[in-house]
C-alpha cells in the first residue's frame, strides 16, 4: 500500500452490479423500437409525428415538473417511454396537440404529483391515455386501415358488433387497424423477449396476463387466440404490466397482477360498454398493487409463514 | 500482560480477558515489546495492541501437546481456548464457546465454502493440508459427542471435493453444493447442507448443528497434536497486485508487507479491503493482519464504481436477490421514515449485510448501509 494514496471508503459491498437505471429505461425504450417501426410503416409519417411530440412534450413536463418540486432533473430515460408509450397507444389519426396534452397529463400528474419516479400509483402513459379518452372520446376512436389509410373500425371493433372475428395471422403481423404501436403482436414480442432475455422484465406478468384473458375467453366460447392478440393487450402486457414502478416487487404478486387484470380485460370486453379493456385492467390492478405486495411477501428465512387470514395489522 | 521491553517467544500468550465470550492473544513472533499502544484494526476500530520488534530466530514456546485418543473433552476444550481460536471465516466467535454448546447437538459442519468471491485461502487450505483439517474436525467431533462430521464444498471446487473425500473417509462425508454466495454463512450452509433453519435470532445449535470453518479445524488441530495457538492463518491477497497469491502469515503482519510479497500493486489504486468485495471493510490506512483476516483485496479505478444515487424504481431485484427472503426496498423505505418499530416487524434484524441487494441495484442505493442504520435504531428503542 502506498503510504500517501488517497483510498476511497465506502461501506460494502465493492463490487456492484453495472445496471443502471438509464441503462434498464433506454433497453425497454430500444425494445419499443420495432413495435415503433411497425406502426410508422403502417399508419405513415403522421404516426411519426405523434410519438415525436409526445416524447418532446413528456421530457419538457419532466424538466419543468421536477424544478417546481425543487427536484433536479435527470434523463434517466423513464420520461421517454412515459411519452413513446403513450403515443403508440394513441390512435394514429389523432391532431398533434393530442399527445402533447396528453403526455403532459401523464407526467405532470400521472408522475410528478406523487413525487416523482418511483412514487407514482398508477402507469403514467395510461393515465394520459384514459384522461384523453375521457375527454375526447370521438377523437380517441378514429381508426384507419393500415397502409390505405381508409377509415374503419378495429377488429375488437368489428367483433363487439357482432362482425366477427379478424384472421389471427393478420392481427399477428398487425394488419389491421387499431393504435400505433399495439397492432403487430409481432413487433412487441421481438422487444418482450428481448427483455426477457435480459430479465429486465420479468416472463410471469405477460404470460399470467395474456394467458389469463385466452383461457377464459376458450371457457366462454370465444376464440381464445382472437382475443389474445387483438387490441392493446400484447402492448399492455410486455410494456405496462410489467412497469416496475406500477406493479408489485415479487413473483407471485406479479402472477397475481397478470391473472387479475387478464380477468378485468374479459369482464370489459364481454360485459363492458367499451370492446378493448386493456387500460382500465391495468390501472385498476395498479391500485392493488401496495395490497398485493403486503400479501405476497417472501417467508423470511428462519421464520414461519402465516397465512395471509390469520396475520394481524 | 507484558510490558514494554519484554521479550517474548512466538506463542507466548501476550493478552487474555476474564469475559466468556473472548479468546486470548499471543505474540506471533519472537523478539521484544517495544510499545503497548492502540492500533487501527481492518474494521476501522482501534484496539489495544501489543508491538513487537521481532529479533528474527522466530524462538517459538509451546503448550504440551496433547493426546486427542486420551484428554478428557474438558482438557481439550480449555486447550482450544488457550489457543485463541476464533472463527476464522470470518465473524471471528471464540471457538471453544462455540463447540460447548448449552443443548445437544447431532452434526458438526466443516465449512469449506468460501464465504466470499475472489477469497481462495480456504481452497488451498483444503488442496495442501486437508489431512490437518480432517484431524482438527476429528478432535472437534469428539469435543461436541457428534458422530455425524459433513464437509460442505462447493462444486466449482472439484479438486477439493475430490480431495477430500479421498482423505475423509472414516471421519465423515463430503457434501457438494452447488456455487452459490452467501452459501459460506452458517445459516444458509444449514439449510444446504442439512435441510434445517436456524430460527430467526437463533442459533446453529438451536438446530442441533454447530459449524466451523476449515481454517478453524486446521488451527484447532495444531493446538492440540502440537501444542501450538493460533498465531498464523492463510490470507489471499488479490485484485489489483502484480502476483496474487495465497499467503501464509503471522497475525499483525501489515497489510503492506504482504502487498509487498505479492509485487506492489498495479494502477492506480482507488480502494483496499479488508474481506471480500462484499462484506469486507475499506481500509484507509495500513492495517495489520488479525485472526479473522481471510482476504486482501486491492481495488483499481476499474472496479470501483461510483455512483450517485438515485430514486427507488421498485425493479424487486433486490427482493429477489435477498437469501434471507428478506424486502430491502421497503426496509430501506422504513428505515428513513425511522420506524424502527415497523422495521423490526419486517425482520430487518435478520439482515446478514451480503451485499447481494446492493449489488443488483439499479439505483444504486446504499441498501447495506441503510440496514445497518436501521438495527442501530432498532437497538436504541431497546433500550
Amino acid at each position: 500500500m502506498i503510504p500517501n494514496a488517497k483510498l476511497l471508503v465506502s461501506p460494502s459491498p465493492h463490487l456492484k452490479d453495472r445496471v443502471s437505471v438509464r441503462r434498464i429505461m433506454f433497453t425497454v425504450v430500444l425494445a419499443l423500437m420495432p413495435a415503433t417501426a411497425c406502426g410508422v410503416y403502417l399508419f405513415g409519417l403522421h404516426a411519426l409525428w405523434v410519438i415525436l411530440v409526445s416524447v418532446f412534450s413528456a421530457l419538457v413536463s419532466e424538466f419543468l415538473g421536477y424544478r417546481a418540486m425543487g427536484k433536479r432533473f435527470t434523463m434517466d430515460g423513464s420520461a421517454v417511454i412515459t411519452g413513446l408509450l403513450l403515443a403508440l397507444c394513441l390512435p394514429p389519426t389523432v391532431p398533434l396537440w393530442m399527445p402533447a396534452v396528453g403526455s403532459s397529463f401523464a407526467i405532470l400528474v400521472g408522475k410528478c404529483a406523487f413525487g416523482g419516479l418511483g412514487q407514482n400509483l398508477f402507469n403514467p402513459a395510461l393515465v394520459g391515455r384514459a384522461f384523453l379518452t375521457l375527454s375526447w372520446p370521438s377523437l380517441m376512436t378514429r381508426w384507419v386501415s393500415p397502409l390505405e389509410g381508409v377509415s374503419t373500425a378495429t377488429p375488437l371493433g368489428t367483433w363487439k358488433s357482432g362482425g366477427g372475428y379478424t384472421s389471427t395471422w393478420d392481427l399477428f403481423l398487425g394488419n389491421v387497424a387499431g393504435c400505433i404501436g399495439e397492432t403487430s403482436a409481432l413487433a412487441i414480442l421481438l422487444g418482450g423477449i428481448l427483455l426477457i432475455a435480459l430479465r429486465y422484465i420479468d416472463w410471469r406478468t405477460p404470460l399470467s396476463y395474456i394467458g389469463t384473458v385466452g383461457l377464459l375467453m376458450l371457457l366462454l366460447g370465444e376464440d381464445p387466440l382472437f382475443h389474445m392478440l387483438a387490441g392493446g393487450l400484447f402492448l399492455g402486457a410486455f410494456f405496462m404490466a410489467t412497469d416496475y414502478v406500477t406493479t408489485p416487487l415479487t413473483g407471485r404478486g406479479r402472477v397475481i397482477f397478470g391473472v387479475g387484470a387478464g380477468l378485468l380485460v374479459v369482464v370489459i370486453r364481454m360485459y363492458g360498454g367499451m370492446p378493448e379493456g386493456v387500460t382500465y385492467s391495468i390501472l385498476i390492478m395498479n391500485a392493488f398493487t401496495p395490497l398485493i405486495d403486503r400479501y405476497t411477501r417472501p417467508r423470511v428465512y428462519g421464520t414461519v409463514r402465516r397465512k395471509w387470514w390469520e396475520r394481524k395489522k | 500482560m507484558v510490558e514494554k521491553g519484554a521479550q517474548v517467544k512466538t506463542g507466548q500468550k501476550i493478552g487474555d480477558s476474564p469475559a466468556a465470550v473472548s479468546a486470548p492473544v499471543h505474540a506471533s513472533l519472537s523478539g521484544t515489546v517495544v510499545e503497548l499502544s492502540q492500533q487501527r484494526l481492518p474494521t476501522g476500530d482501534k484496539a489495544l495492541s501489543v508491538v513487537i520488534e521481532s529479533d528474527g530466530k522466530d524462538e517459538w514456546e509451546r503448550m504440551p501437546p496433547l493426546d486427542p485418543g486420551r484428554a478428557s473433552r474438558e482438557e481439550l476444550l480449555q486447550r482450544v481456548r488457550e489457543a485463541g481460536i476464533v472463527g476464522m471465516g470470518g465473524a471471528g466467535f471464540p471457538t471453544h464457546v462455540k463447540l460447548n454448546p448449552p443443548k445437544k447437538v447431532d452434526t458438526l459442519v466443516v465449512n469449506g465454502v468460501e464465504c466470499e468471491p475472489y477469497i481462495t485461502a480456504d481452497h488451498r487450505l483444503m488442496l495442501e493440508e486437508g489431512e490437518k483439517i480432517l484431524e482438527g474436525a476429528k478432535i472437534m467431533a469428539k469435543i461436541l459427542g457428534v458422530e455425524r462430521v459433513l464437509i460442505a464444498i462447493e462444486d466449482n471446487k472439484p479438486d477439493a471435493i475430490e480431495h477430500m473425500e479421498k482423505l475423509s473417509e472414516g471421519v465423515g462425508k463430503v457434501v457438494r453444493l452447488r456455487t452459490k454466495y452467501p452459501q459460506g454463512d452458517e445459516r444458509h450452509l444449514l439449510r444446504a447442507v442439512l435441510g434445517r433453519e436456524v430460527p430467526a435470532g437463533g442459533l446453529p445449535l438451536d438446530v442441533g448443528a454447530v459449524v466451523q470453518n476449515v481454517g478453524t479445524c486446521k488451527a484447532v488441530r495444531d493446538a492440540v497434536l502440537l501444542g501450538e495457538p493460533l498465531v498464523e492463518r492463510v490470507v489471499t491477497v488479490t485484485g489489483e497486485v502484480a502476483e496474487p497469491k495465497n499467503l501464509r502469515v503471522r497475525v499483525g503482519t501489515p497489510f503492506s508487507y504482504l502487498l509487498q510479497q505479492c509485487g506492489g500493486t498495479v494502477g492506480g489504486v482507488k480502494k483496499v479491503v479488508a474481506g471480500g468485495p462484499m462484506m469486507g471493510f475499506a481500509v484507509y490506512e495500513d492495517v495489520p493482519v488479525v485472526k479473522t483476516t481471510g482476504c486482501v483485496l486491492v481495488m483499481g479505478e476499474r472496479q470501483v464504481v461510483e455512483e450517485e444515487e438515485g430514486p427507488c424504481i421498485r425493479c424487486g431485484r433486490c427482493v429477489e436477490a435477498c437469501p434471507m427472503g428478506l424486502m430491502p426496498t421497503h426496509l430501506v423505505r422504513l428505515v428513513r421514515a425511522k420506524d424502527f418499530e415497523a422495521c423490526q416487524q419486517y425482520n430487518l434484524l435478520s439482515c446478514d449485510e451480503c451485499g447481494c441487494c446492493a449489488y443488483v441495484c439499479p439505483s444504486k442505493i446504499p441498501i447495506v448501509h441503510v440496514i445497518r442504520e436501521g438495527k442501530k435504531g432498532i437497538r436504541r428503542l431497546k433500550k
